[in-house]
C-alpha cells in the first residue's frame, strides 16, 4: 500500500469510484491486445495510452498553472516529426529513434521556453492568442515542406525490427493473440505512458507545483512572495512541451506514419481540450478519464449516432444533427455544459459524490479559481 | 494629449521599403492595393473583437464564429438572388450584393445578441473560463452550420460587375479589391467619428479607460456593452460576406481561419485599440502581399515576424490600452 502511496506521490483519488474507474482504465489497457484482439481495438487502446500522456501534459498548464495554450499539438507534432524523420533519414535502427527523440525534445523545449518569455510576461491572454497564431503558422510550414515532412502525405517509414509485425517474440500464440512485433509495440507505449503520467503526477506534487497552484490560484501574491512567476510559468509550459513532444515520439513509433492531421491540426487541439476539461482540470486523473471517454466516444459513439440518424431519417434537419459526422457537436456542448456546471469535470464530481469525508480532506477537489491578469 | 503618430508612419515605411524590392512600379501599385483592400477586410472582422476586450475584458474565441456565420448567409441570399446576381448591370448586381449584405449583418447581429446572453454573460472577468467557454461556442457554431448548410463549401462566383480589373496604363486593379478598400475605409470612417464625435463614441471611449467611473456616473455599462458587442458581430458578419466573395468559395472552416489573422492584428494594435486596429491591419495585409510576391516560402511565416518585431518594440502592442 505505502509502495502504491509512493507511486502515486501521495496524491490517491479519495473516491472509491474514481478508484474503480481508473483500475479499470490501466487493467483494461494492459489487457488489451488479449481482452480485445482485433488490429481497430489495439489501435484505439494504444491512442489512448497516447492520448492520456497528451492530455495529463495539457492539464498542467490548463488544470495547475492557469495558462491556456493553444500550441500543445504543435509541440506533440514536433516529436512525432523527429521520430519519423529520423526513422526515414537512418532507416529502421533504435540509433535513430534516439536521434530523433532528442532532436524532437530539444526543438519543443526551446520554442515553448521563447514563446513563454515573450508573451507570459505580458499576460496570460496574450499567450493562448500568440499560441494560436504559432500554431498555425507551424501547421502551415510542416505541409509546405515537402522535402523535410512529406508534406500533405506526411511520412511513412520502417520501425526498428523489434516493433515490425514481422517480428516473432515466440512461436505459436498466447491466449490466441500472436506474439509479435505488434504486441512487443504496444506494451512499450503503455509502460512509457505508465511512467509518464506517473511522472507528471510527481511534478505536480511536488514544491513546484505548489508553486504553480500558487500562482494559478493568485498570481499577484505569488509574486509578492518572491516567486518569479514568469519563470514559473515558462518553465511548466517547457515541462508540457516536453512531455507532449515524448507523447508524439510514441504515436510515431506506434503508426509508423506520421502526417499533419494526426499530428498538428487543429481538431487534435480541440479533441485534447474537451478531455482535460470534461475530464477535469488540476488533477491529471480527469486527464486519464477524458481522453479515454472522448477516444471512445469518437470510435463509437459514431455507430451510435448513426443509429439515431436513422431513426430521424424523414425529418430534414433533424437527421442532420444526428449525422454520424456531428458527433463533435454533441461533445462541444458536453464541453461548454461542464465547464458552467461542471468545473472539476469528472473527477470533480466522483470526488464529491463519495461523501463528506473526501469533500473535507485537506486537499479538496476543487477546480482552479480563475485568473483574473 | 499629444497623438503618436510614429505607428501610423509604419504603413508608408513599409511601402516604401516594398517598392524598390518589387522592382516594378505597376507591380508594386497592384500588390499595395491588393494588401490594403485585404487589411481592410480583416479590420472589419477585427473591431469589434478589440472594442469588446477594451470595453468589458472580454475575449471572444467565438468570434470566427459570426464571420462564418455572415459569409454563409450572404451566400445564401446570393445564390437565391442569381439573376440579379448575373446580370451585366451594376445596379443590379448591387441589388443583390447589399441585401445580402445586409442580412449577414443582421443575422451575424442577432446572433451576437443569443451568444452574449448564453455564453458570455455568466463568465465575466473570468479569463480563463471565457477562453474555454467561448471556443466552446466556436466549436458547437462550426458544427451546426455544417448541420443547416451542409459538410461541403459553397463556390460564389463574384457579381459580373465586380469581375476583373481596371486597367490604367499598365497597372491593373481588381475591381473588387477597389470596392473592399473603399467599403473598409467607410467603416473605419464611421467608426472614428462614432467614437470621437458623438455622446454615444464618448461614453463607449470612457468606458474603456474607467468603467467603474462611467457607471458611478449614472450610465449603464451593461447596456452599452451589449450594444458594442451586437455592433462588432454585425461588422464581423460584413467582414465574413466580404471576405467569402474574396474567396468566391465559403466553408465552414473560415472562421478558424481568419481568426488567426484578426487575433494578429488585434495584439499587434494593442487589445481594446481602434486605431492600433486598424494600423495593424493594414501592416499585416501589406507585408502578407508583399513578401507573398518577393518570397513565397517566407510568407507564412511574415505575419509571425511582424508581430514578433512589434512586440519586441512595443510589448503592449502599438497603442496600449492603459489600465489593468
Amino acid at each position: 500500500m505505502s509502495l502504491l502511496r509512493a507511486a502515486l506521490s501521495d496524491d490517491l483519488p479519495r473516491s472509491r469510484w474514481l478508484a474503480i474507474a481508473l483500475v479499470l482504465v490501466v487493467l483494461g489497457l494492459a489487457l488489451a491486445p488479449f481482452a480485445f484482439p482485433g488490429a481497430k481495438s489495439l489501435n484505439v487502446a494504444a491512442k489512448i495510452c497516447v492520448f492520456i500522456v497528451l492530455a495529463a501534459s495539457f492539464d498542467l498548464l490548463l488544470g495547475y498553472t492557469g495558462i491556456v495554450s493553444f500550441a500543445h499539438t504543435m509541440f506533440f507534432g514536433i516529436g512525432a516529426y523527429g521520430v519519423a524523420i529520423a526513422l526515414t533519414r537512418m532507416g529502421g535502427e533504435w540509433s535513430a529513434v534516439a536521434v530523433g527523440l532528442v532532436a524532437g525534445l530539444v526543438v519543443a523545449i526551446v520554442l515553448a521556453a521563447l514563446i513563454g518569455l515573450f508573451s507570459l510576461r505580458v499576460r496570460t491572454i496574450f499567450f493562448a492568442m500568440i499560441t494560436l497564431a504559432v500554431a498555425s503558422a507551424f501547421l502551415i510550414l510542416a505541409s509546405q515542406l515537402p522535402q523535410l515532412t512529406g508534406g500533405e502525405d506526411g511520412l511513412n517509414y520502417r520501425l526498428p525490427a523489434v516493433l515490425r509485425p514481422s517480428f516473432a517474440l515466440a512461436d505459436g500464440t498466447f491466449l490466441g493473440v500472436r506474439l509479435n512485433g505488434r504486441l512487443v509495440d504496444y506494451y512499450l507505449v503503455y509502460v512509457v505512458s505508465f511512467a509518464l503520467v506517473l511522472l507528471l503526477l510527481r511534478i505536480v506534487n511536488s514544491p513546484f507545483g505548489s508553486v504553480l497552484m500558487a500562482i494559478r490560484e493568485n498570481p499577484f501574491r505569488a509574486e509578492a512572495i518572491g516567486y518569479r512567476t514568469v519563470v514559473y510559468r515558462t518553465i511548466a509550459s517547457c515541462i508540457a512541451a516536453a512531455v507532449a513532444a515524448l507523447a508524439g515520439a510514441l504515436l510515431a513509433l506506434w503508426s509508423s506514419q506520421t502526417n499533419p492531421d494526426t499530428t498538428l491540426s487543429f481538431d487534435i487541439m480541440v479533441d485534447i481540450l474537451l478531455m482535460v476539461v470534461i475530464g477535469g482540470m488540476g488533477t491529471i486523473y480527469g486527464a486519464v478519464l477524458g481522453a479515454t471517454v472522448l477516444l471512445f466516444a469518437q470510435n463509437y459513439l459514431q455507430d451510435l449516432l448513426g443509429i439515431a440518424s436513422q431513426a430521424f431519417a424523414g425529418v430534414p434537419l433533424l437527421a442532420n444533427l444526428f449525422h454520424p459526422d456531428r458527433w463533435l457537436l454533441w461533445l462541444g456542448v458536453a464541453f461548454i455544459l461542464c465547464v458552467y456546471f461542471f468545473p472539476s469535470g469528472i473527477v470533480g464530481s466522483l470526488r464529491s459524490s463519495s461523501g463528506p469525508r473526501a469533500s473535507l480532506s485537506a486537499r479538496d477537489a476543487s477546480g482552479p479559481k480563475d485568473l483574473k491578469s | 494629449m499629444k497623438r503618436d503618430w510614429l505607428p501610423w508612419l509604419l504603413i508608408p515605411a513599409v511601402g516604401l521599403l516594398a517598392l524598390p524590392l518589387v522592382g516594378s512600379l505597376a507591380s508594386w501599385v497592384t500588390l499595395s492595393v491588393a494588401g490594403l483592400a485585404m487589411g481592410l477586410m480583416i479590420f472589419v472582422m477585427a473591431s469589434g473583437l478589440t472594442l469588446t476586450f477594451g470595453l468589458m475584458d472580454v475575449l471572444n474565441f467565438g468570434h470566427g464564429a459570426f464571420i462564418a456565420v455572415g459569409a454563409f448567409v450572404a451566400a445564401s441570399v446570393m445564390l437565391a438572388l442569381a439573376p440579379l446576381m448575373g446580370a451585366d448591370s451594376l445596379w443590379l448586381n448591387l441589388g443583390a450584393v447589399v441585401p445580402a449584405v445586409l442580412a449577414a449583418m443582421l443575422v451575424s447581429g442577432a446572433l451576437g445578441w443569443g451568444f452574449e446572453r448564453a455564453i458570455v454573460q455568466p463568465v465575466y472577468g473570468q479569463h480563463l473560463r471565457q477562453i474555454l467557454v467561448t471556443t466552446g461556442g466556436l466549436i458547437v457554431a462550426e458544427q451546426l452550420l455544417k448541420v443547416i448548410w451542409g459538410p461541403e463549401q459553397i463556390t460564389l462566383a463574384r457579381p459580373t460587375a465586380l469581375r476583373g480589373a481596371f486597367l490604367l496604363g499598365d497597372v491593373a486593379i481588381e475591381k473588387y479589391r477597389l470596392l473592399a478598400v473603399v467599403v473598409g475605409l467607410l467603416v473605419f470612417a464611421a467608426l472614428a467619428l462614432t467614437l470621437n464625435r458623438t455622446k454615444l463614441g464618448l461614453l463607449i471611449r470612457a468606458g474603456v479607460e474607467n468603467g467603474e467611473m462611467v457607471e458611478a456616473l449614472g450610465y449603464r455599462i451593461r447596456r452599452l456593452f451589449v450594444g458594442v458587442f451586437v455592433a462588432g458581430s454585425a461588422l464581423a458578419g460584413l467582414g465574413g460576406a466580404m471576405w467569402g466573395l474574396y474567396q468566391e468559395t465559403v466553408t465552414a472552416a473560415i472562421g478558424a481561419q481568419v481568426i488567426v489573422l484578426v487575433f494578429i492584428v488585434v495584439i499587434i494594435g494593442g487589445l481594446g485599440s481602434i486605431g492600433g486596429c486598424f494600423v495593424g491591419a493594414l501592416l499585416v495585409g501589406l507585408t502578407a502581399n508583399y513578401i507573398g510576391f518577393l518570397a513565397p516560402k517566407v510568407a507564412l511565416g511574415s505575419n509571425i515576424l511582424l508581430m514578433a518585431l512589434i512586440l519586441l518594440w512595443r510589448p503592449q502592442g502599438l497603442y496600449a490600452v492603459a489600465k489593468r
